[in-house]
């Protein structure tokens, strides 16, 4: 058994990448899969603190390129899940301390034990990017439905083929149904229409999030079913195992209303 | 949508403004044409044109157009004289 490398990437900053890094992550592992996530944000890292484990970092990846430590000892055991880990990035280190070709290195000696490896990237299109590509099966894009990260998830797109990582698959995050249907957010079909690529995710904007980030457990954990981020999520695990998991259906009246009530009636 | 656009009866919400300002940058970024270079590729297109042909140069329209995977470069030239026949 050889592990999947997933690489999780944008082209713009502040879409939802290292949420749903650690959701899915996290949710890989609830199916009891082997997962490591690694942070390719050197000199930026957050999905130690999104997943909780900021505490626990004694070596990061730039450790493990340089030979300070073993590739084992960088890797975080999680809280809660018995078989996630996390490997952090250098905080006070740059994207310059890893090349591509550490990244396939250190993933290819990963590859035998574990089942998947999902690879948070950094926004940009420069090195950190190149870093987090370099060793990925599965390209996932992260993208909003406005106009500046669909450009920029063009633009990301575009390098990806050139890469020959292609197709990437699309998340579209923070999606807001009640905009949508009075005509003030792009549609699914809207954002479909422009990037033309095959769809893996539709994540709705959920204030569980927040709070699920501000105690440093990723929401996948906590139990919400029905129309929710976390239901979503856990839909987008199910897909990246080879499931065919229906879409959630946000665009019918009765399915936003059926949502809203969820939001509201579920605290 | 605005209330004078509803007053006149306009369909466009902010989201289709969105789609279509979306597509026209996309199609210039992806083919890496600026605004800047069209209007200069336009320039030239006109000053061929009318050594051979008296054409209005204010009506030439030159644009990126997209039609699925293809972009096409699209000049628009409107010929003078069709009032002789």
């Amino acid at each position: 058994m050889s592990a999947k490398v997933i690489t999780v990437t944008s082209g713009k900053g502040g879409v939802g990448k290292t949420t749903i890094s650690a959701n899915l992550a996290t949710a890989l592992a609830m199916l009891g899969k082997r997962v490591v996530a690694i942070d390719a944000d050197i000199g930026l890292r957050n999905l130690d603190v999104v997943m909780g484990l900021e505490n626990r970092i004694v070596y990061d990846l730039v450790d493990v390129v340089e030979g300070r430590c073993r590739l084992r000892q960088a890797m975080i055991k999680d809280k809660r899940q018995p078989e996630l880990y996390l490997i952090p990035a250098a905080q006070t280190r740059d994207k310059m301390a890893v090349s591509p070709s550490d990244m396939i290195l250190v993933c290819d000696q990963l590859r035998p034990e574990i089942d998947y490896i999902l690879i948070d990237s950094p926004a940009g299109i420069e090195r950190g990017f190149r870093n987090a590509i370099a060793p990925a099966d599965q390209v996932l894009v992260v993208t909003n439905p406005e106009v500046s990260s669909v450009r920029d998830a063009d633009r990301i797109i575009g390098l990806i083929e050139a890469e020959e990582k292609g197709p990437a698959h699309l998340i579209i995050n923070r999606l807001k149904p009640e905009m949508v249907a009075r005509g003030d957010m792009l549609s699914i079909a809207d954002v479909l229409d422009i990037l033309a690529i095959p769809l893996i995710g539709i994540i709705p904007e959920d204030e569980n999030i927040l709070v699920s980030t501000n105690q440093g457990m990723p929401l996948v954990m906590s139990s919400t079913n029905g129309v929710s981020a976390s239901q979503a999520f856990r839909n987008v695990a199910l897909r990246l195992t080879g499931q065919d998991v229906p879409f959630m259906d946000f665009s019918q009246k009765p399915g936003l209303r059926g949502w809203l009530k969820n939001l509201i009636g579920g605290r | 949508m605005s209330w004078l656009g509803q007053f006149f009866g306009k369909k466009e919400t902010s989201s289709s403004v969105a789609k279509k300002r979306l597509q026209m940058v996309l199609v210039h970024d992806r083919n890496d044409i600026s605004p800047g270079l069209l209007e200069l590729i336009k320039d030239d297109i006109i000053q061929v044109i009318v050594r051979h042909l008296a054409i209005d140069p204010t009506s030439v329209v030159v644009n990126l157009n997209q039609d699925g995977p293809n972009s096409f470069l699209v000049a628009e030239i409107p010929l003078p004289g069709n009032s002789s026949r």
